[in-house]
């Protein structure tokens, strides 16, 4: 049984956070995220979450407490956007290598310069090659599943990996929605407390941070990436667990949208899902074979997944709101390593869409389909990507 | 069992660990857990003393050890004590132990933060001087006139320009009831002050001249007298400020010049040659006689910040 | 040495890391003229001198042959003799 409210985004994520039992979580403010982390400390004021709530003085040190509290045999918080996120690189990618299990909100905006607190993925997506499993929602309800998932995803023994849940700034984070809400104790049933094999244990003391000489440290980085692989089912296996108790199942680590018989197939992360799965009921109902494919988990990349769902279609079109300057976006480009030497392989064109906040809406998403349609006609994809919603006119 | 297992077991820094000859940091980090004991977890930035005990599947520490990064030991320390703590882990205390370049640099910014929150931890800097892990390149805490690799003395230089960062005294003004110097030449004085800093509570600093062989440019066995000299001239005086008040301090026993301090390291032989060594030395000499003035380091003399019940160690 | 998940490590490991081909000299111990101070225990960096009841052991596996606890030793007891390699 379950209660439904209507909340904001950002306290949905902190419900879900009080009913995960963190023993410690970190907090710097920093836009959109800022939220999650005032109701959080409004909630220990008012003695509905102990917790030890540390407010630390930069997102470097929000990471690095996670680091020491997960070491020590405690479950983990924190939520950080942007210039936060890139401040904790390089502690996200030592607690992978270390394999802390802590959890963070990476609540999307773009980067600097120009400075902007508008919603993008280039934040997130700048720490994909961490050893940070990432997760990205669509929706305030899927943000307080997920968040759940993520603690059980990250202290899997067979995982033990920090785990980002990455939800779009404003969009998600600033409005309200109807959500619905476990009861601890079934929270409590699904997530039992983190029992660590290895913790700093003064009854057997054990060294932590080493150094990998060069005839080890490859092995050392393999483990990581193995983790990672063989996570995929693990994953799966916790969305799945966790829909038996919600009652709400959004697909594993895709969700595919009419795909079956799709000439055209979308890809894309986030809130935007929602304007393409509606763009995409539009097309449908105009006669045209689009689908669409919702990438839940990104890291690791669901590429067998994914293939299932687009290989019968002529094109992908991949729309992402990151670049990798002077190359393109990273979707694309993960999705095009995986697909390159496949027989009957689509073509995949890569769209950028939405930086900085400029709006994805339906027209936005028809000139993207319409520019994917030319292709399946002429066969020849294009090379350079696609800046969907640019204004050439005021370009310098 | 042998006899070697026997003598191990009470050791909670044991051999095999990788330190150069010699190393002053070594001999610190041995009397630290003497005087703490067994229930302690040590967090270690990057630095000296993580490179010399890190190499993985041979770690000395008998103590629970964690090292993650170099700019972040006081806000790992913080989580850990935040762990504990939730998990009402009361015995455990917590140990922070960085070098100079992590602390005076670095991490300068956590551990501001740290003290600010007031978090359980006590937090010791293992002082040489420079970065020494990377072959001695210049931090905030190198001293006046000292080569480093980054600020060399040649033709138009005499070494590092500015004055070493007084961060005991920065400590201190977060408003932390216990910061202490200390050094590897006074072990004694040096346990005492580590016994004395764990029965407070809160955030706690001491720093320790932790002399370097290596790197400093003198003989491994004078590891100890180099450390004697520094506290002797008045270059490094040892005291302890309780609640904000210089409450001891080590009295000098016989006063040398600071010359006789400077010439037992290569760090400093370029001020033995010219008009700018000699007015360099004069410079230093005047530090040291400042800090003698300051701190009242000449018995019967008192200092001249206001102290209560000075007490002269031997 | 098989890597760990994490790269943790057992503490006190490092005894099996022999240092003591780093060294050049060797301390030698006369326990004729030493008065069991204790000071050469002290000061090693490398905790390679143990005292058992009144008996000092050096222990050459570990001994770098700094030097330190001949310099230090108030009863001129340790030697420090060139190794024969």
């Amino acid at each position: 049984m379950s209660q439904v409210q209507v909340v904001e985004g950002s306290e949905a994520v902190a419900y879900a956070v009080r009913a995960s039992r963190p023993h410690v979580i970190s907090a710097y403010p920093i836009s959109p995220q800022t939220h999650i982390v005032e109701r959080l400390a409004q909630m220990v004021a008012d003695g509905e979450l102990d917790t030890q709530y540390v407010r630390v003085e930069s997102e470097f040190s929000a990471a690095s407490v996670l680091s020491g509290a997960s070491a020590a045999g405690s479950r983990a918080y924190t939520a950080s956007s942007s210039q936060g996120l890139l401040l904790m690189t390089e502690v996200l990618y030592a607690s992978a290598g270390m394999r802390l299990p802590f959890v963070i909100t990476g609540v999307n905006r773009t980067i600097s310069a120009p400075i902007s607190i508008q919603v993008d993925h280039q934040d997130t997506i700048s720490l994909r090659d961490s050893g940070v499993i990432q997760l990205y929602v669509e929706s305030s309800q899927e943000a307080y599943d997920t968040h759940l998932a993520a603690f059980k995803i990250a202290e899997d023994p067979a995982i033990l990996l920090p785990v980002m849940v990455c939800m779009d700034g404003w969009i998600l984070t600033h409005s309200y929605e109807r959500v619905s809400f476990l009861k601890q104790e079934e929270v409590d049933r699904f997530l039992p407390p983190f029992q660590p094999a290895d913790f700093l244990d003064v009854k057997e003391p054990k060294s932590w941070g080493s150094y990998g000489e060069e005839e080890m440290l490859m092995e050392f980085k393999f483990t990581v990436y193995d983790a990672m692989q063989k996570g995929k089912q693990r994953i799966k296996d916790v969305f799945s667990d966790l829909s038996l108790v919600t009652g709400r199942d959004y697909g594993g680590l895709i969700e595919a949208y009419h795909t079956g018989d799709a000439e055209v197939v979308l890809i894309g992360m986030g809130s935007m899902a929602g304007t393409i799965k509606e763009a995409v009921d539009e097309l449908r109902s105009e006669g045209k074979k689009v689908g669409f494919v919702k990438i839940r988990c990104y890291r690791p990349f669901p590429y067998e997944d994914i293939w299932e769902e687009i290989k019968n279609a002529q094109v992908v079109g991949v729309m992402e709101a990151d670049v990798s300057m002077g190359s393109e976006g990273a979707v694309s480009m993960d999705l095009k390593a995986k697909v390159c030497g496949r027989a009957n392989a689509p073509l995949v064109l890569d769209f950028i869409a939405g930086l900085g906040g400029r709006e994805i809406n339906m027209d936005l998403v028809r000139e993207i389909v319409g520019e994917a349609e030319k292709v399946c006609k002429s066969g020849v994809p294009f090379q350079e990507p696609y800046w969907a919603g640019l204004n050439p006119s005021i370009l310098p | 069992m042998n006899t070697k297992e026997i003598t191990n077991q009470e050791e909670l820094f044991v051999s095999g660990h990788r330190a150069c000859h010699g190393c002053g940091m070594a001999i610190a980090v041995r009397h630290i857990l003497k005087a703490t004991g067994k229930n302690v977890i040590v967090v270690t930035p990057t630095g000296c003393l993580e490179t010399f005990t890190s190499p993985f599947g041979y770690s000395p520490w008998r103590v629970p050890w964690i090292h993650h990064l170099f700019e972040n030991g006081p806000a790992i320390a913080t989580g850990v004590v935040a762990a504990l703590k939730a998990q009402g882990r009361d015995d455990t205390r917590v140990l922070a132990i960085g070098g100079d370049g992590s602390t005076f640099d670095i991490g300068f910014g956590a551990l501001s933060g740290m003290l600010e929150r007031g978090d359980d931890v006590l937090y010791i800097c293992a002082d040489n001087g420079a970065y020494m892990n990377t072959g001695g390149q210049r931090s905030g805490a190198s001293p006046l006139y000292s080569a480093t690799t980054t600020d060399p003395a040649g033709r138009s230089s005499v070494g590092k320009f500015q004055m070493k960062k007084d961060i005991p005294t920065i400590v201190a003004a977060h408003g932390v009831p216990y910061v202490a110097t200390a050094s590897v030449a006074y072990l004694k004085d040096l346990e005492k002050k580590i016994k004395k800093a764990m029965t407070y509570h809160g955030p706690r600093y001491i720093q320790i001249d932790s002399t370097c062989p290596s790197v400093w440019g003198f003989p491994s066995d004078r590891t100890l007298e180099v450390g004697r000299l520094a506290v002797e001239c008045g270059i490094t005086p040892l005291f302890e400020m309780e609640n904000g008040e210089i409450t001891k301090v080590r009295k000098i026993k016989k006063k040398i010049s600071i010359e006789d301090y400077l010439k037992t390291q290569k760090r400093f032989r370029h001020l033995f040659a010219g008009d700018q060594g000699r007015e360099a030395l004069k410079e230093i000499q005047d530090l040291a006689d400042a800090n003698i003035r300051k701190y009242g380091l000449l018995k019967q003399a008192k200092a001249e910040t206001t102290t209560s019940s000075e007490e002269v160690f031997t | 040495m098989k890597v760990t998940i994490g790269a943790v490590v057992k503490g006190g490991t490092s005894l099996g890391y022999k240092t003591g081909n780093w060294r050049d000299e060797r301390p030698v111990l006369d326990m004729e003229p030493c008065k069991r101070c204790g000071q050469c225990e002290s000061v090693c960096p490398d905790s390679a001198i143990h005292i058992i009841d009144e008996y000092y052991i050096i222990d050459y596996d570990f001994c770098k042959g700094c030097g330190l606890c001949a310099y230090e030793c108030p009863a001129d007891a340790i030697e420090m003799v060139q190794e024969e390699k």
